[in-house]
């Protein structure tokens, strides 16, 4: 142990620790603003300088280790002078419009300037010297240059945690900036639309593209009938936008406030994810009798899947020979669109033409996945708009409602219907959970064999798990997977995605399906998530997941009475050429720069 | 009371040796001992920040890694120094000659020279002296190799651990430290990064024995230095001279007789006004430099040196961290405003104070020693600032 002295109490930490870290353990905050508990240290801001005795310069505690007998003082006229120094040059390269800006009361260059900085401004402002541009080309997020205070964490985000480098920093000096390949717009890299990088910018230099205005102009245009759905991770997260602490889940009055906003008909993307489970179920026990009893040899495997639109843009880009390995499921999202303008319109006999549907989503690349021209199967855009969590926290306050003391109702009958499987599709490894309990009851007729159906090898926050399900009992139509061992795998973080990807491109995969989620945790570390998000967060919310899987009814896909009628009436059965034609799609091969 | 020294010129860095026996001389010696007589000598590092070269190699001698580096700077970037490039040009064997030196004192088996981009001009001839050394040494029996990097024109890379990142590919940018060099350098191995002209003043002191060199200079600044002389000077050029001297004994040597101030130690250095010339020793007690000498005549504008100067950081600044990338932006446009009256005069005092917190709070010794031409300049010409 490092014995050490903070402000002059005395603290004892392991070696390695950083003064940031020990200084916590003593209660004391630094301030800080380039680090995050996800990313590398930086050490670029500059905000959580102090001052150790005997030191030439002060020291930033973000990156500097403990050593024995460090005298570290946090609080000292020099540290309070540098701090307040270092937060007025922020601000004065920083576009200041922050009573309009999206990030109000939300960034954390505010805050700072609140503690630190308020008062007369020190400092010339440099915008102008500067040619900002916003960029808008992505469906997904805007950059803007001009809020952007070089901190970096969309960089280290998009390297360390999604392993693609999108963005980078270009230049130096006074043009040092955070710019894509050859400064080209975002939408024509290798970006996924992922929105780690949104969701990690301390500022509103990256917010996503909102659909606030178009959403409200839709529901208050009597002509059209605004079908909204919500996705499971939204249920768990939502409530810290709106004073709850992380892990609380509000689906009730979620539902309600969704209503009172004033949607026509308030669905569940729950019931398209249990859609998802019978289709993509199918298909890979398709593939597996073609692959494994006839011998095709044109089958690939291992099957991926396809929920998560960052991670089918990261293929396409990155492993484009691998696509015919994807899923040809469309996302629980698409699959909803396209059966809330056909089958859903003609169940309620509305004009498709007049169905505005809306979705939901804890996801930045959904606003993007919405936008693919193959995503319109209905005959019309399939989804026309994709709110984030948090822009439906602030479509929440905009209407004034008292989310607290909201009374909980229900989701609206047909494709309102969902299962604890469904549910459990925004943890990482709840896709791969919910298709196994189906997949392997429709082989063997037997539930999986987990206790509650808690399928636990493919829960947890590792990077990437793995797990092998021995087949027995077939039913007389499986007989070729007796005694088969299923391997299975789940990687959630594109940085893991890669790492599967690379033993997959070598040929060394054991795999013969596997659950890629393209953000931190899975969906409900996704880039539309309420902010701040960290490891504790993201666990606290996976948690809240997994508590109302349990507390369903129904926790297999394929007892959904709205899976059952919707195929009885609409589909025939999984994988037919109806369910084909609205459910599935294809995958395009992109450059990867 | 000065204890000066009297202007000496002085020929160790370009005096012709038989490099085959100083190596062999070397060879002969244990690590310690060679690590002992550069401490003996007080050879401080010549690039500019001063740190004992022994101390250097002892550090990076004590680690346990078996693979290690000597690093050459020769990213000679510093507005107004081309004493490395000569002594490139003239003595390469010497500077091969001191990183075998330092490899063996160090116990590395690789050397780099990273070379500034814009000497590229240099490098035929330096890989052929380089093929010859290698050979050299191999005679001898001493298994060690030395490869070229080429910069690109990045001032920033002459900081000792960007330097390691351009090395490796990397985006030229410095790192956090600890951890130093000495532990984690090049390819995060145990490194020593010496300047060309401290390798070879290494290699000079193993010939001649520390006791001879102990004896240049001073206290703080032991040894002789090469200086590169430049601006309203009628002799421009290098020359070698005895460390210890003063401002006025340098200017009385090298000025035109109308000398205003000196700018020792280039853009990062400090601005000597003619008031502080007899008052000003050249060396760590007094002003440290790594050979930029500039004299401005009274023709000159301070406001356009400064302002030149700025204009140099606010471009070589990297842009990683604040204090530094937005620092110069302030510091440049502040003094435009002043001197345009659109800022009142009293904003240089603001200024002053953010020169003060760029050299404690920025990350690597560019955004830290900004603030030296700036006070300098602005303390000692405010009056040419201003109006």
């Amino acid at each position: 142990m490092i014995n050490l002295y903070i402000n002059d109490q005395k603290v004892s930490v392991e070696p390695g620790t950083t003064v940031l870290a020990a200084a916590k353990e003593l209660n004391i905050t630094i301030p800080t603003l380039c680090n995050h508990p996800d990313l590398c240290v930086a050490g670029n801001c500059r905000v959580c300088v102090v001052e150790q005795e005997g030191a030439r310069t002060l020291i930033a505690s973000c990156a500097t280790p403990v050593t024995e007998g460090m005298k570290i003082h946090t609080n000292t006229l020099k540290v309070r002078n540098a701090r307040k120094h270092i937060v007025e040059l922020l601000l004065s390269e920083h576009r200041s419009d922050c009573t309009k800006c999206y990030k109000n009361q939300k960034c954390e260059l505010q805050s700072l300037a609140n503690e630190f900085a308020f008062g007369d401004t020190i400092f010339l402002d440099l915008v102008p010297y500067h040619n900002y541009t916003i960029d808008r080309s992505s469906p997904s997020f805007m950059k803007d240059d001009s809020k952007c205070i070089r901190c970096q964490r969309c960089v280290r985000t998009c390297t360390e945690l999604q392993h693609i480098s999108a963005i980078a920093v270009a230049n130096k000096g006074l043009h040092q900036k955070i710019s894509s390949f050859h400064d080209r717009p975002m939408s024509h890299v290798v970006c996924t639309n992922c929105g780690q990088c949104v969701n990690r910018c301390p500022t509103g230099a990256l917010v996503e593209k909102t659909y606030i205005d178009q959403v409200w102009d839709a529901i208050y245009d009597p002509e059209k009938h605004v079908v909204v759905q919500t996705a499971p991770a939204v249920r768990v997260a939502l409530g810290e936008d709106l004073g709850y602490d992380p892990g609380e889940r509000v689906t009730g009055k979620m539902v309600t406030a969704l209503r009172q906003i004033g949607f026509d008909s308030v669905l569940d993307t729950d019931f398209s994810a249990d859609l998802t489970i019978m289709e993509e179920g199918t298909e890979l026990l398709t593939r597996l009798k073609k692959a494994l009893a006839d011998g095709d040899k044109k089958i690939r495997i291992p099957m991926f899947t396809s929920c998560s639109p960052g991670w089918i843009k990261f293929i396409e880009h990155k492993y484009p020979e691998f696509l015919p390995n994807l899923s040809t499921c469309k996302s629980p999202q698409q699959m909803f669109g396209a059966l809330a303008k056909t089958y859903f319109a003609q169940k309620k006999k509305i004009d498709p033409s007049k169905i505005v549907s809306v979705s939901v989503m804890p996801c930045t690349a959904k606003k993007y996945e919405a936008d693919r021209p193959e995503m319109r199967s209905s005959g019309y855009k399939d989804i026309d708009f994709v709110l984030t969590t948090r822009e439906l926290a602030v479509m929440i306050k905009q209407a004034g409602i008292d989310f607290r003391n909201l009374e909980s109702s229900n989701y609206d009958s047909i494709m309102g219907d969902s299962t604890g499987a469904a549910v459990i599709f925004g943890a990482t490894g709840g896709v791969m959970e919910a298709a196994l309990r189906t997949a392997y009851e429709i082989v063997t007729g037997r539930e999986v064999p987990f206790k509650n159906l808690n399928i636990t090898p493919v829960r947890g926050m590792e990077g990437v798990k793995e797990a092998t399900l021995k087949i027995e009992g077939c039913l007389p139509d499986w007989k070729f997977l007796e005694g088969a061992e299923l391997k299975v795998a789940i990687a959630h973080g594109l940085v893991n995605a890669n790492k599967i990807m690379r033993n997959v491109r070598k040929g060394t995969s054991p795999y013969h399906f596997v659950e890629i989620m393209a953000c931190p945790g899975g969906c409900i570390g996704g880039g539309g998530q309420p902010i701040p998000t960290s490891m504790d967060i993201r666990k606290k919310r996976i948690e809240a997941i997994y508590s109302e899987d349990e507390h369903m009814i129904l926790r297999k896909s394929h007892e959904n009475p709205d899976v059952i009628a919707i195929y009885k009436e609409f589909l025939g059965k999984p994988n037919s050429h109806a369910a084909h034609e609205l459910l599935h799609t294809h995958y395009t091969e992109r450059e990867s720069y | 009371m000065t204890n000066n020294k009297e202007l000496t010129k002085v020929d160790l860095i370009f005096e012709k040796v038989e490099a085959k026996q100083v190596l062999k001389k070397a060879f002969e010696m244990t690590s310690e001992e060679i690590i002992r007589q550069v401490l003996e000598s007080g050879l401080k590092g010549r690039g500019g920040a001063g740190f004992p070269t022994g101390l250097k190699w002892k550090y990076t001698a004590a680690e346990k890694d078996p693979e290690k580096y000597i690093v050459c700077n020769a990213d000679e970037g510093e507005p107004g120094t081309f004493k490395d490039r000569e002594i490139l040009d003239r003595v390469a064997y010497k500077v091969y000659g001191g990183m075998v030196i330092a490899a063996s004192a160090i116990g590395a088996k690789k050397g780099i020279v990273y070379l500034r981009g814009e000497y590229r001009f240099l490098l035929p001839k330096l890989l052929l002296e380089l093929e010859q050394f290698h050979k050299m040494i191999k005679e001898i029996g001493y298994d060690f190799r030395i490869n070229y990097c080429l910069g690109s024109g990045a001032y920033i890379c002459g900081e000792e651990s960007a330097l390691f990142e351009s090395i490796q590919g990397e985006r030229g940018e410095p790192r956090n430290k600890p951890p130093y060099p000495t532990s984690s350098g090049v390819f995060f191995k145990p490194t020593s990064i010496n300047n060309v002209e401290t390798l070879v003043t290494a290699m000079m002191i193993v010939h001649h024995g520390p006791e001879t060199y102990n004896r240049l200079g001073t206290k703080d600044s032991r040894g002789s230095k090469v200086f590169s002389v430049s601006g309203d000077t009628p002799t421009p050029g290098i020359f070698e001279l005895e460390l210890g001297m003063t401002v006025q004994q340098f200017v009385n040597e090298f000025g035109d007789g109308d000398t205003k101030a000196v700018q020792v130690g280039g853009a990062s250095g400090f601005c000597v006004p003619r008031k502080k010339f007899a008052s000003t020793i050249i060396g760590f007690e007094g002003v440290p430099t790594g050979g930029s000498m500039k004299l401005f005549n009274s023709s000159r504008s301070m406001y356009n040196v400064l302002h030149n100067y700025l204009e140099f950081f606010e471009e070589e600044s990297c842009g990683q961290c604040t204090p530094c990338r937005v620092g110069c932006q302030q510091l440049l446009k502040g003094v435009e405003k002043v001197k345009k009256g659109e800022m009142k005069s009293t904003y240089l005092n603001e200024l002053i104070k953010l020169a003060d917190t760029m050299k404690i709070a920025s990350k690597c010794g560019l955004g830290q020693s900004v603030g030296n031409a700036f006070r300098s300049i602005v303390e000692n010409f405010r009056e040419e600032i201003i109006y």
